[in-house]
Parts: C-alpha cells; sequence; structure tokens
C-alpha cells in the first residue's frame, strides 16, 4: 500500500507530503517561539521603568557572538550537505552533514560554558526575571538544537542507507531536516539580539 | 542528472556563500551597533531590522522560500498573522497601565 | 460498487505482502482505522471517567459535606464526604479530563482519523507513524493525567484554567498535570499536521475542494486551530513548569503575600501573562470542540434529508471565516482583568462578528430541512437534537461577549450553562450522531435502533434538566466552583432548591447512558449485518468494503470524483442518491 507523493510532487501543490509537512511544523514552532517572545515583551514592558537589565550586563556578549557565528555557518553547510546530493556527491554529502553536527556540538559547548559560568556566579533561572526568560528562551531553543543534531546524526549515520536504494528519497528527507535546522539557525537570529544586545 | 541541473546548484552554491558572508558581516553590524548606546526603542528598531533581514536571507536561500510554492506561502502567511497578534495584542491590553511601587 | 465486489472477492491486491503479526496490527499500528478505534475507546473511557467526576460533584453541590454513597467508602479521610478541596480536584479534572482526553480525541482523534481518509479516498493518513506516535503521545498523556490523583495533595485542584499564583503554588497534582498537557498538545500538533497534510494532498482524483464533504472541512479547519493554537499553551506550561520546579517568577508578581508570608521569589511576573498565553489557544480551543461536530451534523443531516445540503458554499466560507477569526477574540474571558476600554471593544467587536459564522452555519443546516424527505433514524434523532441546543448555547454566549453583562455573569454558574450548552447536548450528541452512523461503516452491523431510542430521550430530557436551570442560577449571580452549590450567599438562597433537581438529572442521565454502553458492545458482534452503504450515501467512505481491512489500504482502485458531496434525488436519477464516485 503506498502512500502517493511521498517522493514525487502532487502536480496542483507541486509539493511532495515531508515538505508541507515541515513547513506545518515549523509554522507551529513560529507560534511556540512566538508565545515565548510575547511573553518576553509583556514581561519587559510590565517591569519597572530602569529595573530590566541590559543583556550585557549578565550576558556574554562575544561568546554569543561567536555562537551565533557557529550557527549561521552551521546552515550554510547544512544545505550544501543537501545541495551534495543533489549533484550526487555521496562523500561530500557526508563531510558536510559532519560539519553540521560538530558546529552543532561547538554550539551546545559554548552554550554549557555559559550557563556553567553564571550557575558558578550564583545567577539561576529564579535570581530575576530577566534570567529566568533567558534560561527559558535559550533552553528551550538548545534542546531544539540538540533534537536537530540526533535527527541529523540519523541521517548521516544509519538512516543514510536510504541513498542507495531510494536516492530521490533520501535527499528529500534530508532537505526536511535542512529546513528544520535552518529554522533553529533562524530562532537564535532573532534571539540573540533580544536577549544579549538590548 | 544534466550539466544544466549541476550548472544550477553550483551556482546556488556561490550564492549560499554570498548570503552567508552578508549574514556574518550584519551580526559584526548588529552587535557593534549595541555598543553605541542608543535609546531603547532605537536599539530595539535597529536590532529588530537588521535580524529581520537576517532572517529573510536565511528563509529565502537556504530554505529556498524565495522559489517555493504558494500553498506553503499562504500557510507562512497565516502564520505571520497570528504571531503578530499574539505578539503584539496581550501588551496593549496593558497599554495604559503603568507600574505603581 | 466496483470498489466494494473485487475487493470482498480477491481479499487484497497486492502482489506480495505479509501479514502483520498481533501487536503490529492492532496495538502498534499505522493504520489510520485501528488508530481513530484506539482514540475511540480510549476517549470514550475518559468521557465515562470525566463524567463519574461530575456525578460525584453534583452529590456535593446537591448534599454539602454529607458523606456520599458508595464512593464515600474511598474517602476514609474526610468520612466520605467530599471536601473543598477535593471537590477542586473533581472540578479541575472534570473539564481537563472532558476536553483534552475526552472530546478532542473523541471528534479528531476517532472520527477525523477513521472517516476523513475514507472520505477523501486515500489509503491512509500522509504520515501514518506519525499518527501511531500521535496516539501513543495522547495515551501517555492521560496516564500522567490520570496518575496525578495519586500525588501527594491530589489531583490539579485550580480549575482546567489553572491560573496562577494558585496553581504556581498548588500541590504536585499540577505539576503532573503540566506534563500530562506537554504531551497532550504534542500529540495534537503532530496530528493536525497529518491531518492537514491528508487533506491537501491525498484527495482522490476529482475531488476538489469545493466537492469535499463539510465533515472533512470542518476537520481541515479544525487541524489550523490546534496547529496555531496549541503552542501558545505549550509555552506557558513550560513557563508554569519553570515557576513551579525552578523557582522563577514568571506569574508571580512582586509583592505576593500569601498565608501572611511573603513569597521568597524574585517576583517581577504577571499572572495575566498566563491568562493570554492559556486564553491564546483556549478559545480556538472551543471551536476546536465544535467545529467536528458541526460536520457530522452536516453528513447525517444531509443523508437523513436526502437532499443536498443548504448554502454548502455558504457553510464552507463561514467555517474558514469561523477559524481565521477564533485566533482574535481570546480577551473575551479576561474582560475583568482591567484592560482598558479600547482593547475591550476590539474584542468585543470581533466576539460578536464571530458569532455571525455560526449562525450562517446553524441556518443553512435548519433550512436544509426544509421540504426534506426526513428519515428519523437514531443519528438524526441526535443531529436534529443538535440543532436547539447549539441555539441555546450560541445565544446564552451573546451576554458573556459584551463586557457589560459580562460583569454580572462572568465566573457564575451561566458560563458553566452557556458551554455545557454548546459541549454537551451540542458537541456529544452530535459524537453519538457520528458513532450511530459510521458503526456500520466500521464494524459491518447496525446498532440497534430500539436501543438508540432508550438512550436518546431520556438523555435529551435530563441533559436539559441540568443545564437550563444553571443558567437561571447564574443570572441569579450564583458562582461557579462552589463545592457546596452557593448555600453559604444569601443572594443564592432564591435559587438553591434547583441544586437537587439538577443532581438527580445529571445522575438520570449518567444511566440513560447504560443503553448506549450495551448498545455499542453489543452490536460489536451482534449486531444486525449490513452491507457497505447501508444508509445509502453519497459520500466516498460507503464505496469502501464494511469494514475496510486493516493495513491493506482502504480501496481496491482509487475511486475518481466525478460530483458533489450530497447528490441526493438528482432528478431523472435511478436512486435517490448518487454517489460522489458514480458517473450519471
Amino acid at each position: 500500500m503506498e502512500i502517493p507523493y511521498t517522493v514525487e510532487a502532487r502536480p496542483d501543490t507541486g509539493v511532495p507530503n515531508a515538505k508541507l509537512g515541515i513547513w506545518l511544523f515549523l509554522a507551529s514552532e513560529v507560534m511556540l517561539f512566538g508565545a515565548l517572545f510575547s511573553s518576553y515583551v509583556l514581561l519587559r514592558t510590565g517591569a519597572a521603568p530602569g529595573t530590566w537589565p541590559h543583556g550585557r550586563v549578565f550576558l556574554n556578549v562575544p561568546l554569543a557572538t561567536l555562537n551565533t557565528i557557529i550557527l549561521i555557518a552551521s546552515s550554510v553547510t547544512m544545505v550544501m550537505s543537501w545541495a551534495s546530493l543533489k549533484l550526487n556527491d555521496f562523500k561530500k554529502y557526508r563531510l558536510y552533514m559532519g560539519l553540521t553536527i560538530l558546529a552543532g556540538f561547538g554550539f551546545m559547548i559554548v552554550k554549557a560554558f555559559e550557563y556553567g559560568h553564571k550557575f558558578e556566579l550564583g545567577l539561576f533561572p529564579k535570581s530575576n526575571t530577566f534570567l529566568a526568560i533567558y534560561f527559558t528562551l535559550t533552553g528551550l531553543h538548545g534542546l531544539h538544537v540538540l533534537g536537530g543534531m540526533i535527527v541529523n546524526g540519523y541521517f548521516v549515520g544509519p538512516g543514510a542507507k536510504l541513498w542507495r536504494t531510494q536516492p530521490e528519497r533520501f535527499t528529500n528527507r534530508v532537505e526536511v531536516a535542512g529546513l528544520y535546522w535552518h529554522f533553529v539557525d533562524l530562532v537564535w537570529i532573532f534571539l540573540f539580539p533580544t536577549l544579549y544586545l538590548l | 542528472m544534466s550539466a544544466s541541473d549541476v550548472e544550477a546548484i553550483r551556482k546556488q552554491t556561490r550564492t549560499y556563500i554570498g548570503v552567508f558572508v552578508t549574514l556574518m558581516i550584519m551580526t559584526i553590524l548588529t552587535v557593534a551597533v549595541s555598543y553605541f548606546h542608543l535609546p531603547v526603542a532605537v536599539a530595539i528598531l535597529i536590532a529588530l531590522i537588521i535580524a529581520s533581514f537576517k532572517g529573510s536571507l536565511v528563509a529565502a536561500f537556504f530554505m529556498h522560500l524565495s522559489h517555493e510554492r504558494k500553498v506553503i506561502y499562504w500557510l507562512l502567511l497565516l502564520t505571520v498573522v497570528f504571531f503578530l497578534a499574539l505578539m503584539f495584542i496581550p501588551s496593549l491590553t496593558q497599554w495604559n497601565q503603568r507600574y505603581v511601587r | 460498487m466496483a470498489l466494494v465486489d473485487e475487493r470482498a472477492a480477491h481479499g487484497h491486491a497486492e502482489a506480495h505482502h505479509e501479514e502483520l503479526g498481533f501487536w503490529r496490527k492492532y496495538v502498534f499500528s499505522q493504520d489510520h482505522k485501528v488508530i481513530g478505534l484506539q482514540y475511540g475507546f480510549t476517549a470514550l473511557t475518559f468521557l465515562l471517567f470525566g463524567f463519574s467526576l461530575m456525578m460525584m460533584m453534583r452529590w456535593s453541590i446537591a448534599y454539602p459535606n454529607q458523606p456520599i454513597p458508595l464512593i464515600g467508602k474511598l474517602l476514609k479521610a474526610s468520612g466520605g464526604i467530599i471536601v473543598p478541596e477535593f471537590y477542586n480536584q473533581l472540578g479541575a479534572m472534570h473539564g481537563t479530563i472532558m476536553v483534552f482526553l475526552g472530546i478532542v480525541p473523541l471528534a479528531v482523534g476517532a472520527f477525523g482519523n477513521y472517516v476523513v481518509p475514507l472520505q477523501i479516498g486515500a489509503p491512509d493518513m500522509a504520515f501514518p507513524k506519525l499518527n501511531m506516535a500521535s496516539y501513543w503521545a495522547y495515551f501517555v498523556g492521560g496516564v500522567i493525567m490520570l496518575g496525578s490523583f495519586f500525588a501527594p495533595g491530589g489531583a490539579a485542584q485550580s480549575g482546567w484554567t489553572s491560573y496562577p499564583p494558585l496553581s504556581d503554588i498548588a500541590p504536585t497534582g499540577q505539576t503532573l498535570w503540566l506534563f500530562g498537557m506537554l504531551a497532550l498538545i504534542i500529540s495534537s500538533v503532530l496530528g493536525s499536521m497529518n491531518f492537514i497534510t491528508t487533506i491537501v494532498q491525498l484527495r482522490a482524483p476529482g475531488l476538489t475542494w469545493m466537492r469535499l464533504p463539510f465533515f472533512v472541512w470542518a476537520q481541515f479547519v479544525t487541524a489550523f486551530l490546534l496547529l496555531l493554537a496549541f503552542p501558545a499553551l505549550q509555552a506557558a506550561a513550560v513557563l508554569q513548569m519553570m515557576d513551579r520546579l525552578a523557582g522563577t517568577s514568571f506569574f508571580l508578581p512582586s509583592g505576593l503575600v500569601i498565608s501572611g508570608q511573603q513569597l521568597a521569589v524574585a517576583g517581577g511576573g504577571s499572572p495575566l501573562l498566563w491568562q493570554h498565553l492559556f486564553w491564546f489557544l483556549a478559545h480556538p480551543e472551543v471551536y476546536v470542540l465544535i467545529l467536528p461536530a458541526f460536520g457530522i451534523v452536516a453528513e447525517v443531516i444531509a443523508n437523513n434529508t436526502r437532499k443536498p445540503l443548504w448554502g454548502y458554499r455558504s457553510m464552507v466560507y463561514a467555517v474558514t471565516f469561523l477559524g481565521f477569526m477564533s485566533f482574535i477574540v481570546w480577551a473575551h474571558h479576561m474582560f475583568m482583568t482591567g484592560m482598558g476600554t479600547v482593547m475591550s471593544t476590539f474584542f468585543q467587536t470581533t466576539t460578536m462578528i464571530i458569532s455571525i459564522p455560526s449562525v450562517v452555519i446553524l441556518t443553512a443546516l435548519i433550512i436544509s430541512l426544509w421540504g426534506a424527505s426526513i428519515r428519523f433514524t437514531v443519528p438524526m434523532l441526535f443531529a436534529l437534537a443538535f440543532l436547539p441546543m447549539f441555539a441555546i448555547g450560541g445565544l446564552t454566549g451573546l451576554p458573556l461577549g459584551l463586557a457589560p453583562s459580562d460583569i454580572h455573569l462572568h465566573d457564575t454558574l451561566y458560563v458553566i450553562g452557556h458551554f455545557h450548552y454548546v459541549v454537551a447536548p451540542g458537541t456529544i450528541f452530535a459524537m453519538f450522531a457520528g458513532i450511530y452512523y459510521w458503526f456500520p461503516k466500521i464494524t459491518g452491523r447496525k446498532m440497534s435502533s430500539l436501543l438508540g431510542h432508550i438512550h436518546f430521550w431520556p438523555s435529551f430530557l435530563f441533559i436539559n434538566g441540568i443545564f437550563f436551570p444553571m443558567l437561571i442560577q447564574g443570572m441569579a449571580g450564583v458562582q461557579r466552583r462552589l463545592y457546596d452549590g452557593g448555600a453559604t450567599y444569601s443572594h443564592a438562597q432564591g435559587v438553591l432548591h434547583w441544586n437537587v433537581f439538577m443532581s438527580i438529572s445529571a445522575w438520570c442521565l449518567g444511566l440513560s447512558q447504560i443503553p448506549f454502553i450495551i448498545n455499542l458492545f453489543w452490536s460489536i458482534w451482534k449486531g444486525k449485518k449490513v452491507d457497505s452503504n447501508p444508509w445509502g450515501a453519497t459520500t466516498l467512505e460507503w464505496a469502501a468494503a464494511p469494514s475496510p481491512p486493516i493495513a491493506h489500504g482502504n480501496f481496491v482502485e482509487v475511486p475518481t470524483v466525478v460530483r458533489g458531496p450530497y447528490d441526493y434525488s438528482l432528478p431523472g436519477a435511478a436512486q435517490d442518491f448518487t454517489p460522489q464516485h458514480q458517473e450519471a
């Protein structure tokens, strides 16, 4: 029993199922992070004048800038891994996907360092509302990075078997995984200035 | 895979690198601006403009949104409308309230 | 017809095919029909449990501080009495279970999953594995929710609305509520992705948007509501978890004093933040509760009037407009929170506007009865009863949507009466209609019509016996969530006498469900066998085999649709119905 349009696009909509599926998922994620950003706005506008700290008071801007560069670079390697599959270059795909996962590790390590340093200084989510929303937003984002790394790991590892039997389907899957990964990068592009630079 | 397909992908690859460089520049820019100690409202506006620009580059080029289908565009338009409602309306309900010490 | 006969004769058409083992076929199934039934039975069980909680609440309301018979033996600590803290648990969990574990899984998970792929001529949902994951996430969420009753301090007891600061400081059961919601929301979001992709991508050839059965349109819009609104509650649940587990103050204002003690938290939070995020979901949620019901009632009415639905196009525009508007009315649940007149006006206006599409849909359904050859089958009884019941529910919502009248009615029993009218004799009656209607498709047998009547008539009577007086009590100003039904308030004295009447109605309503439960199970094995289309219906699901086989696809050959969904009584046709895939 075959489900139609798993690989090829449906003629009138022009998309295969998984592409529509992932964009729907990303739409729900926009609303999830949107709700948290909305919470940030409400909490900040509701704070007593002058009590909301500038990001640099509590946070490490240079480290976060590094993380921003790492994540954006990982988006490039992610899309390059997909492009390599389109060019039938499986070895290049493996290289770029591996780099993407490595970048993910880098991001998480920097994050762990950031968090650890705060805890050392006695700065916890419960310390004040700014730190509360900071830890929650970056924590949830970090979980999403982790999830992406697991998915990418699957596609560079056991999942890569599909390339030999159904290359087009595999390429689509990598594209779909890429869309998720770019979204995670996109969220950070907004998170970074909001929390660290304002 | 035809030669033109290969060429098309290679051209895309060159675009990706170009986008990456632009994103790096914008990142440095946004960090630099934050050191200018601008009034909060202005700082927020500039940060959001730069972030939106960076975000649209990622969306348009890395996520291939510049050449997507109508169904995806409509879905995203709907999402953006509700996102904006969620972002701004709750604060509007407290527009007239001040912090009371 | 060809779709059915070949199926019966040849079994299955695939070249090679291994039979699935018991576990992969019936438990961890990826077949939308099995998953639909899993949702269905789990949801009906939760509905029964939630109903039982209500029956206990009604004892406390009618006979406060008196030991409750039978169940009282389990409440040893209080000598069999329902104490206020326990009443609050019953209330919060009744609401949570009915809404999140009962109706949505039944309306969307069960009916949606089983019927939608069949109605659009698809072999299954677009993402079968995801479908399975959705069901099990729901199951896990349900187990966590039920488990919360055994937590120290009991289950969640801050209302199904879980308002902070109370919910922030409530006992452990509330944390389990939050974890349960996390799982349930994941289930719904994954499910909605599946529904939307399935309906967009897997429609059979010829099945254009304006030829879709209204039921599919309703599920389509519902899926968007779930997809885009639930994440807000997910975020809110995460924030409340942080407050409860990590000591943050997202919802705790500075200087909060509880029982004479200043709370040792950073403060700076806002209880209203929770309300905004909660209601951003919970308002679209109530449309999630009603839209599938509209869909089922539309199908049953079209089928039992033997004529096309009146105003199909208007109904489609109305339901999509309704879905859109449902995202911008949420603060009508917050009129009493001190928002300024500008925003209050905004929300009153959008709320008044959103009543229009509901009226359009209801009117179209009513006009569909005009000049019809009505068959009073059991599904039709429930569908017909839905119409005036939903009308009462909808009309009673209007004074709540206008701030001046809401001042008097907010948080009274009037609100409870209003929304129960929509959900109980509204949605749940539509669910019953759907069960009686689609039972022959699922099992190949019909449910007993006699037992159906014995189920329907007392249910209709007693359900009004509960909720009509509730509106009266609410208008007298009796507040909601009082374990003694308002007994200690002077303004309630004049309407207190209704409580016993309402409670007896509730227990009789409970008894009236017994014929249904007997009918359901008895008919699975002993019901009268029927062919693939016993109701003479036009939509595609009736072209599949009676009880389509599991994991073998639904149709031998993909049907091609050549006409609209309700070509009943076509002039010149041989029968009074012409199926969607049948050429003239």
